[in-house]
C-alpha cells in the first residue's frame, strides 16, 4: 500500500514539518551521545589505571552523567524521532498539531538541561549542586532537587509525545475505518503504552518522595520502597531503549537485505509479549535486597524468563527475513546465501553486529536473570559488561547504523562518506567485543562495577581468564575504539549535513511477506492487552510493595539523610564516619572531598 | 494465523531453553541449598544502630557447634569489624546492616555477596573451608570514597581463632 504512495519522493518531500521534528530529536539524541562518549573515554581510562586526569571523586559525576545522557537522553531522544518517522510515515498522515509536538520536544529539552546542569555542575565547587546519585539515584544518597526535577519535566513531556502518536492514530482510525493498524503505529503505540504503566512508578516516586525529601519538605525516605519504585520503571525502561531497535530489525532492516518481513503478525504478536511482560520483572534486580520475600523474587525470575521468548521469536523472524532477502538477490546453499547479503552497506551491516551481540548480552543476561547465579555476578562489573552488549550496541548501533539509512529520507543529503561509516560500526563491533568481554570476564572475578579505582590495598583478584591487568588494557582499547567510533560516526554526520539537497534518495519499505491479514483482529485490540498488562504488574507488585510500606513504613524505618550536593553536607558525612579504619587512604580521601 | 513450521520448532526449543534455565534454578535451591536473602529479619532503626544489642558491638560469635554469627555494620566508607575473622570448616552466617547509605557487601572471588540497605539486615549463610584471607568490598556506590570502603574477611584455623577470642575481643 504504502508502496504506491511514496513513490519516488522522501519523507522530507512529504512531511517537511515532521521531518524537522525528526532531524532535532535525533540532533539532540546525539548531541548526548558526543558528551556520553567523552565521559565514557575519560571513566575507561580511569578505572583501568591507564590516565586518571580527574580526582577519583570526580569520577561519580562522570559516571552519573555518563549513565543519564546514554540511557536516557541518547536514547530516548532517538526513540522520539524515529517514532515521529514511523507514526507519520506507516500512516501516511502528517501528525494532528506540528504544534502539540513542538511543544513536548522543548518539555523534554527543557527537563534534559535541568538534569544535566545538575550533573555537571558536580565539577564545580563554586555552586552547591551535585547530583552524584548515578543513575539509579538509589537514596538516602541525595541529589540536588532540580535533577529530579529535571527527570520529572522530561517524561511529562514524552508522556505527550505518546498522546501525540496516539491522537493521531484516532485520527487516521476515523479517516480508515475498518482498516488493520499498520505494523510500524502498531509497534510505536505498544512501546508508548509499556512506557506509561513503567514509568508512572518512577514519577510517582519522585514527585511523592525524592524531590519534596530535596526540598526539605520531608525528612527521610524508605530507601527500599524509593529502590523498588525505580526498578519498577528500570527494567521496562530498558526494552523502551530497545523496542525502536527492534521496529528498526522487523520494518527496515529486510527491505536493506533485499527482501521483506517474514511475519507481519509474529512481529505484532512479539510487541504484545512486550507490553505484558515488560514490567513485572523488576525485581530481579533486586534478588540480593533484604526486605523482600524469597518467593516474589521467584515470581520475578519467572516472569523475567519468559521475557526471553518475544526476543528469541525475533532472532528467528530477522534472521529469516534476511535469509530471504538473501535469496531474492540470488543467494543459494545451506549457509551460502549470507555471502549475498549487502555487507558493504553501514546500514546493514552494522544492524546485523548489533544483532549478533545482543544474543551474546541475552546468554550473559539469562545468567543476571538466574536469582542463585545472580550471586555470582551482582554488581560486578560483568553488569556494566552485559548492558554494554544490549543497550550499548544492540541499542546504540542499530540507531548509527539507521542513520545512515534514515538522515538521507529526512534531509534529502545523501552521507557524506559511507565507506567511513561502514568502518565506522565494524570498529563500534570490535571496540565493544574486547571492552565487553574483558568486563564480563573481570566480573567473574569479582570486581565490581560503579568504582573510580576497582584495585585494593589488602587482596589481590585471582587470575582466570587472563590477569586482572591484562583485561585492563582490554577494556582500555576496546573503550578507546568506541570513543573513535563514536567521533567518526558524528564527524560524518556533520558532514552530511554540509552536503547540498539532492533528488532520488527516497526509498520504500514493502509490505510484510505474511502481511497484517494473516494476523487476528484480537492482535489490535490496544485496551484488551494494556488491561492484561496492567493486571500483571499489580499481581506482580501489589504484594511486594505492600509488604516495604508495611515492613519500614512510607518513609523508612528510621534512615538519615546524605546529600550529595550540600558543601556542609559532605563534611558532616566526613565527621560521621569513625576515624579508626581506612587509615591513610580515609585522610587522603577527606583532603580530597575537601 | 500462519507459523511456519520452522519456526514452531523454534518457538518450543525456546520455551523449552526457559524451562530448563527455570528448573536449573529450582533445582540450585532446593538440591545444593541456595537460599536467596530474604525478608527473614525485622527492620531496624540505622540512625539507633549503637542502641542495637547485635549492631552497637559489630562482632563474631558462637552460636552452635561449628556455627557462628558475624554481625557486621557497613558505613561510608568502611566495614565493622575489620577485619572479619572466622573459622575454618564452620557455618557462619551474617547479618549485614548499613548506619548510613546503601552499600554493598561481597567476599571477593566468592558467591558471598549482597546489598545492605540502612533499615533492613541481611542474612546470607556460608561454609568456610581451608585458612584463606578474602578481600572484602562494597560493590555498591555509596558516595565520593566508595573505592576505599574494604575490609577482610579472614578464615583462620580453629586453634587461631580459639587463641584469637580467648585472648582479646575477638576483633
Amino acid at each position: 500500500m504504502s508502496e504506491a504512495i511514496e513513490g519516488d519522493r522522501t519523507f522530507v518531500d512529504k512531511f517537511p514539518e515532521e521531518a524537522r521534528i525528526v532531524r532535532a530529536a535525533l540532533l539532540s539524541s546525539f548531541l548526548a551521545l558526543v558528551i556520553g562518549a567523552v565521559l565514557g573515554i575519560i571513566q575507561t581510562l580511569h578505572r583501568t589505571d591507564v590516565a586518571r586526569i580527574i580526582p577519583s571523586t570526580d569520577y561519580y559525576t562522570v559516571l552519573t552523567a555518563h549513565g543519564v545522557f546514554m540511557v536516557i537522553s541518547f536514547t530516548i531522544f532517538f526513540l522520539v524521532g524515529l517514532f515521529t518517522w514511523a507514526v507519520t510515515r506507516s500512516l501516511d498522515r502528517p501528525l494532528i498539531d506540528i504544534r502539540i509536538t513542538w511543544t513536548w520536544y522543548a518539555i523534554m529539552a527543557v527537563g534534559m538541561t535541568m538534569t544535566g546542569v545538575s550533573i555537571l555542575a558536580g565539577f564545580t565547587d563554586a555552586i552547591d549542586m551535585s547530583a552524584d546519585v548515578l543513575f539509579t539515584f538509589y537514596a538516602p544518597l541525595q541529589a540536588h532537587p532540580m535533577f529530579y526535577a529535571g527527570l520529572a519535566v522530561f517524561i511529562v513531556g514524552s508522556w505527550i509525545a505518546g498522546a501525540d502518536y496516539f491522537r493521531t492514530w484516532l485520527a487516521w482510525k476515523r479517516e480508515n475505518p475498518g482498516e488493520r493498524i499498520p505494523l510500524q503505529t502498531f509497534m510505536v503505540l505498544m512501546t508508548m503504552a509499556m512506557w506509561y504503566i513503567a514509568s508512572s512508578a518512577v514519577a510517582a516516586s519522585v514527585l511523592i518522595f525524592l524531590l519534596p525529601w530535596s526540598l526539605g519538605l520531608i525528612d527521610q525516605v524508605n530507601p527500599t520502597l524509593t529502590r523498588t519504585l525505580f526498578w519498577f520503571f528500570g527494567h521496562p525502561v530498558v526494552y523502551f531503549w530497545l523496542m525502536p531497535a527492534y521496529l528498526l530489525w522487523y520494518t527496515v532492516l529486510p527491505k536493506i537485505a533485499g527482501g521483506r518481513l517474514f511475519s507481519d503478525p509474529l512481529a505484532r504478536v512479539v510487541f504484545v509479549l512486550f507490553l505484558l511482560l515488560s514490567t513485572p520483572v523488576g525485581i530481579h534486580h533486586q534478588y540480593l535486597d533484604p526486605g523482600i520475600a524469597e518467593g516474589f523474587k521467584f515470581i520475578s525470575m519467572t516472569n523475567t524468563m519468559f521475557l526471553l521468548l518475544p526476543s528469541l521469536l525475533t532472532a528467528f523472524t530477522v534472521v529469516a527475513s534476511v535469509e530471504y532477502g538473501a535469496r531474492q538477490r540470488g543467494g543459494t546453499g545451506l549457509l551460502g546465501w549470507l555471502t549475498d547479503l549487502p555487507w558493504r552497506k553501514p546500514e546493514f551491516t552494522g544492524m546485523m553486529l548489533a544483532g549478533l551481540m545482543f544474543a551474546a548480552g541475552g546468554f550473559s543476561g539469562m545468567v543476571n536473570a538466574g536469582m542463585n547465579i545472580n550471586y555470582m555476578i551482582h554488581n560486578t562489573i560483568w553488569v556494566p559488561g552485559h548492558f554494554h552488549l544490549t543497550v550499548g550496541t544492540a541499542v546504540a548501533l542499530t540507531f548509527m547504523a539507521a542513520t545512515y539509512w534514515i538522515w538521507p529520507q529526512i534531509s534529502n543529503k545523501p552521507i557524506y562518506s559511507r565507506a567511513v561509516g561502514l568502518f565506522q560500526v565494524v570498529l563500534w563491533f570490535i571496540g565493544m567485543a574486547l571492552m565487553s568481554n574483558a568486563m564480563h570476564a573481570q566480573g567473574i572475578m569479582g570486581v565490581p562495577r560503579r568504582t573510580a579505582e576497582p584495585e585494593y590495598s589488602g587482596f589481590e583478584y585471582a587470575t582466570m581468564f587472563g590477569g586482572y591487568e591484562e583485561l585492563n588494557i582490554q577494556i582500555a582499547i576496546g573503550g578507546t575504539l568506541l570513543f573513535v567510533s563514536t567521533i567518526l560516526f558524528i564527524g560524518n554526520l556533520v558532514l552530511t549535513m554540509g552536503n547540498p539537497k539532492v533528488s532520488g534518495l527516497a526509498e520504500t519499505l514493502p509490505p510484510a511477506l505474511s502481511g497484517p491479514d494473516d494476523a487476528p483482529r484480537v492482535l489490535d485490540n490496544l485496551r484488551l492487552w494494556v488491561a492484561i498488562a496492567v493486571t500483571l504488574v499489580v499481581l506482580a507488585y501489589a504484594l511486594p510493595l505492600a509488604a516495604i510500606i508495611n515492613r519500614g513504613g512510607l518513609l523508612g524505618p528510621g534512615v538519615g539523610t546524605y546529600p550529595v550536593w550540600l558543601a556542609p553536607g559532605l563534611d558532616a558525612l566526613a565527621n560521621a564516619a569513625t576515624p579508626p579504619l581506612a587509615g591513610d587512604a580515609w585522610a587522603s580521601l577527606v583532603e580530597v572531598v575537601r | 494465523m500462519h507459523i511456519h513450521a520452522y519456526e514452531k520448532l523454534w518457538l518450543a526449543a525456546s520455551v523449552l531453553l526457559i524451562l530448563l534455565l527455570l528448573g536449573s534454578v529450582t533445582y540450585g535451591a532446593v538440591g545444593p541449598g541456595v537460599a536467596m536473602v530474604s525478608d527473614s529479619e525485622q527492620p531496624v532503626d540505622a540512625t539507633a544502630l549503637d542502641e542495637d544489642e547485635r549492631f552497637s558491638e559489630p562482632r563474631v560469635e558462637q552460636v552452635g557447634e561449628n556455627e557462628y554469627a558475624a554481625y557486621v555494620v557497613a558505613f561510608q566508607f568502611g566495614f565493622q569489624p575489620d577485619p572479619i575473622v572466622i573459622p575454618e570448616d564452620s557455618t557462619v552466617t551474617f547479618y549485614v546492616t548499613s548506619r548510613d547509605v546503601i552499600h554493598g557487601f561481597e567476599v571477593a572471588g566468592t558467591n558471598a555477596n549482597t546489598m545492605v540497605v540502612p533499615g533492613e539486615v541481611s542474612e546470607i549463610t556460608v561454609e568456610t573451608d581451608e585458612p584463606t584471607e578474602y578481600g572484602l568490598i562494597c560493590n555498591e556506590y555509596c558516595g565520593a570514597g566508595h573505592h576505599v570502603m574494604e575490609g577482610k574477611v579472614n578464615v583462620v584455623s580453629q586453634a587461631e581463632y580459639e587463641n584469637q577470642t580467648s585472648g582479646g575481643d575477638g576483633e
